[in-house]
């Protein structure tokens, strides 16, 4: 791999590039399904090529190919080099870089069990057994199931001087009941909706999640949805379980707080952020008890954002963003950073692939634990609502309004939960919601939860994000509008 | 596709018979570039040549052992320009190629992908689909591979698309921005061009391609407190106009200065194209016949009843002229236009060849590759559309609100199929026929089914572009009780 790195650098120079970079990415999936009791995709694949970024005439340019001889490779860092003079035709001003030494490094993250060397036949056993548990209930009209493992090999080498190796293994898996009954369709997941949960951890993981005997009980419930009571609308304490709030977490605070957005530069397609530069330290995002931070080095946690060095050669790093409620930090790249007058890059970037240039993307953006028992909190609170599993979620192009819905709640009265109710939805204004957290469960209830399907940029990315979260109590919180007539 | 609001009347691409004039011109253009440029010499650069293709085949399928054994084989060539703050701050390109082998072993079958395509390579891929085949259950639903099909031909490659380079992309967007300067505001966007390819071939002689290029321009466009957006999509660079989908952008920007804040509740809308087309498309997969035997369709107990409204007619049609994409399915059968819905009735679905059989239907030609969980997909969708012009839509409102876009849509409900949103980008308000100002973005909880009951007036069909869904053909509509349940904060 650094042989072909060099063979692009030493290209990009000598066509005049004043930077350069370059990814050699080899990548490898193993993809799996099941469907009622038989295998559905079935798909190991392999993918190997180079990214060459390159800054030449004061403008990016970046190309990538699979062909990995010296010659293509020597021409896709040509090409690089005339997309960035193409770029300079219309540009303000020379791109700006904050600075950043030269690494020498390998970092690989720990797992107990190689996915790959599982045999495919006991994934599927294992997938299969949930599936026939969830199909044992009656009402269950579809059982699903699902893993994804992903091997992500990368060198990455720069004209700074930097030569890193990096492997990442990634593992996760999920089953969903599915009940269709009287013109409604209800489902429940786990460990989580979209696919599960995933982690940059072994099969280890898999095993962790007892998918066979969680089947049962999300099974009886996805049927019982259908007797259940419609969540009512109004406005009403809330109470979210960890999945959702990641994800709560991930669009109304992870989106918002990526520079790139800020500065304009995803205007047209991701859109841009109310957190503009005049709110650092200034704006009060949250409650005093939260407190935020996008972390992605390993001691935060194996998450999906989680690496040693970012894909612009950054070392992994701990961003502040929310203390006690008052917003006090972006997530930023060497181009950002400057833009901005920050020391350094925070190491966001990250790239899809090979075949895609790195942009800012959340790390671990993760809500630090509170205090609270769960046990202690729903006994705390008189009148809300649990809502537990993320059923749909949707947030404006700057972050403002959002509303999400969840699979299964119940009502809690008196501090206890007293019944189930269907078709949870809440929603609200960023600032205002976080504003109203009056409660943080503790480090024991806490999970870094894994987003694999994250999108961003043109071309399209999809990246892998983390968020930790515990169980909060917020009040004051629009709720059922989104089946309001 | 429909735009600027300009003193109520809005500059329309969507007509039909500017789509025959810009075809016309992208034809003569595309015989100017063809002579100005070295044309398929040149676009011939970025795909494999037929012996290759046929080459990696024969390779796969001496290395398996397999009772039946399928290649695909899919490159790309892609190159987007990316502009932000009247600059242009990210520009890429890509090449890749993607080789997949489908193996079957006594009714198991499994699929391995590389993007190697030497010989060693190949062996592995073979190697790696064949092991993980061998161990699997049997699939009872597993047919044989099909044998050699006849196809129609479809022709979406234009040479001197593929061959644009950065300098062409460069310079039209330049064009874009220093027209965006002199109106005072600033822009977001991309320009894209590129070209694929795909082959499909089987142990049993089947064997099928199909090559195509496309061009795509997007564009935002901001002012301090309001903004307008455009996008389009086609297979020909000349039949692109960046100029004028920017200009329109622009006018909205500027009609939708400082916009008012309006109560939520339920509003006549007039969808745009764009905006129609990201909510159609989440219909898409309901006319599946895995999605209605798996019960997570809307069409569950709604075939043959009339649920929409009786000017809402539905096909799936990949040879429409304003359509892409192959003409066969995953495995290799050809695509057949299919109607789906027939004046508000839901009529038909679409099926691979082992839905069909089990639904004891016909093989429509829309199987996604094997093994698939979900089956069949339409995938060239065209709605059915009607005479009536944006600017007529908006003439006959007494009170309601034009949607140029809409954004995060996500489905709340699957069998009332609500689905929740924003508005983005040029979002205004309508009374008595002409449009007043730019309003403040509202979100939406709206059920499809109830929407496309209370289409009151359609436009004509175009080729629409969004964020939310693939291309279709769609036209503008204009809806009656539009439930947008709140608004934000610009």
């Amino acid at each position: 791999m650094e042989q072909i790195a060099n063979w692009a650098l030493d290209t990009a120079v000598a066509r005049g590039a004043s930077y350069a970079d370059a990814r050699v990415v080899e990548l490898r999936q193993r993809e799996l399904s099941t469907k009622n009791g038989q295998v559905g995709t079935l798909l190991e694949s392999e993918s190997l090529g180079i990214g060459i970024r390159v800054i030449a005439d004061g403008a990016w340019g970046f190309a990538s190919t699979d062909r990995l001889a010296r010659k293509t490779v020597e021409a896709c860092a040509a090409e690089a080099v005339a997309i960035a003079r193409a770029s300079a035709l219309a540009k303000k001003q020379d791109v700006v870089l904050a600075p950043e030494q030269a690494y020498v490094d390998t970092w690989q993250n720990p797992y107990i069990k190689d996915p790959f060397r599982i045999p495919v036949e006991r994934q599927i056993e294992l997938l299969l057994a949930a599936d026939a548990e969830m199909r044992r209930v009656p009402g269950v009209t579809l059982a699903e199931g699902s893993m994804l493992f992903r091997r992500i090999e990368q060198f990455f080498a720069s004209t700074l001087g930097s030569r890193i190796h990096q492997v990442k293994l990634q593992s996760g898996a999920g089953i969903v009941a599915t009940s269709f009954a009287d013109g409604e369709i209800q489902r429940r997941s786990y460990p989580n909706s979209f696919g599960g949960q995933h982690a940059l951890a072994g099969y280890e993981l898999v095993e962790s999640f007892d998918l066979v005997g969680q089947a049962p009980r999300i099974a009886e419930e996805a049927v019982a949805l259908h007797k259940a009571e419609p969540c009512p609308e109004g406005v009403r304490t809330i109470l979210l379980d960890s999945s959702q709030l990641a994800l709560q977490i991930h669009e109304s605070i992870g989106h918002p707080i990526e520079l790139d957005r800020v500065l304009g530069q995803e205007a047209n397609f991701a859109g841009m952020s109310f957190l503009t530069l005049d709110q650092l330290n200034r704006l009060q995002y949250g409650s005093e008890i939260v407190n935020v931070v996008a972390d992605a080095r390993l001691v935060h946690g194996q998450g999906l954002g989680t690496f040693g060095y970012d894909d612009e050669g950054v070392p992994a790093q701990c961003t502040e963003i929310i203390r006690n409620g008052l917003f006090t930090g972006y997530l930023t790249s060497r181009e950002t950073a400057a833009a901005i007058g920050a020391a350094r890059s925070g190491g966001t970037m990250r790239a899809e692939s090979w075949n895609r240039l790195p942009i800012i993307r959340m790390t671990n953006v993760s809500l630090l634990p509170g205090t609270w028992k769960l046990d202690e909190l729903i006994a705390d609170t008189d009148d809300g609502i649990w809502m537990e599993t993320n059923h749909s979620w949707s947030i404006d192009d700057r972050r403002h309004h959002f509303q999400f819905s969840t699979e299964i709640a119940w009502e809690i009265r008196g501090g206890r939960k007293v019944r189930m109710l269907k078709n949870p939805s809440y929603s609200g204004l960023t600032t205002e919601f976080w504003n109203s957290c009056d409660a943080i469960c503790a480090r024991e209830h806490w999970t870094l939860w894994g987003t694999p399907n994250c999108g961003k940029g043109q071309p399209m990315q999809t990246m892998g994000t983390g968020h930790g979260a515990a169980p909060a109590r917020f009040r004051n919180v629009r709720v059922g509008i989104a089946f309001s007539k | 596709m429909p735009g600027a609001p300009s003193g109520g009347r809005l500059p329309s691409a969507s007509h039909p018979e500017e789509m025959t004039i810009r075809r016309q011109r992208r034809s003569q253009a595309s015989r100017r570039a063809r002579r100005r440029r070295a044309g398929p010499a040149v676009a011939a650069a970025h795909l494999l040549p037929q012996a290759e293709l046929e080459r990696i085949a024969e390779q796969v399928f001496r290395a398996s052992d397999a009772d039946e054994t399928e290649v695909l084989i899919e490159a790309v060539t892609d190159a987007l320009t990316r502009f932000a703050n009247n600059t242009i701050h990210q520009n890429v390109a890509e090449q890749a190629v993607h080789v997949s082998v489908r193996t079957v072993y006594d009714g198991r079958t499994a699929r391995a992908a590389t993007n190697r395509t030497d010989a060693e390579s190949l062996r592995r891929v073979a190697a790696a689909s064949s092991a993980l085949a061998r161990v699997q259950p049997k699939h009872p639903d597993l047919l044989p591979m099909p044998g050699p099909q006849r196809y129609r031909t479809v022709q979406r490659f234009f040479p001197a698309t593929a061959a644009a380079t950065p300098e062409d992309r460069a310079r039209a967007v330049l064009q874009v921005l220093r027209m965006i300067e002199r109106h005072r505001q600033t822009a977001a966007g991309i320009l894209a061009t590129g070209c694929s390819q795909m082959a499909l071939a089987n142990s049993r002689g089947l064997f099928a391609s199909h090559q195509q290029t496309r061009a795509e321009f997007s564009i935002t466009v901001l002012e301090p407190d309001s903004s307008g957006w455009q996008k389009a999509n086609t297979p020909d660079l000349a039949a692109l106009d960046p100029l004028a989908l920017a200009e329109r952008a622009s006018q909205k920007a500027a009609a939708a200065r400082a916009p008012r804040e309006l109560e939520p509740g339920r509003y006549t809308v007039v969808l745009e194209p764009s905006a129609a087309l990201d909510l159609l498309g989440f219909l898409f997969y309901d006319f599946a016949g895995t999605a209605v035997l798996d019960q997570r369709s809307c069409l569950n107990e709604r075939l043959g009843k009339p649920i929409f409204g009786r000017n809402i007619s539905l096909w799936d049609d990949v040879y429409h002229p304003l359509q892409t994409g192959a003409p066969f399915d995953g495995e290799g059968i050809p695509r057949q236009k299919v109607l789906l819905v027939d004046r508000g009735v839901p009529c038909n679905l679409v099926y691979a060849r082992h839905t069909a059989r089990k639904m004891n239907a016909r093989p429509t030609g829309h199987a996604l590759p094997l093994p698939s969980e979900l089956g069949e997909a339409p995938v060239n969708l065209v709605w059915a559309g009607g005479d009536t012009s944006l600017e007529a839509m908006i003439a006959s409102t007494e009170r309601g609100i034009l949607v140029t876009r809409l954004w995060y849509i996500r489905e709340v409900d699957p069998y009332e199929k609500i689905l929740t949103g924003m508005t983005r980008d040029g979002t205004f308000l309508i009374e008595n026929g002409r449009l007043v100002c730019g309003i403040r973005n509202f979100r939406f909880n709206q059920s499809l089914i109830e929407m496309l009951a209370n289409v009151e007036q359609l436009g004509p069909a175009v080729r629409a572009a969004g964020e939310e869904s693939f291309e279709m053909v769609v036209p503008a509509m204009k809806v009656a009780n539009f439930h947008f349940t709140e608004v934000t904060k610009f």
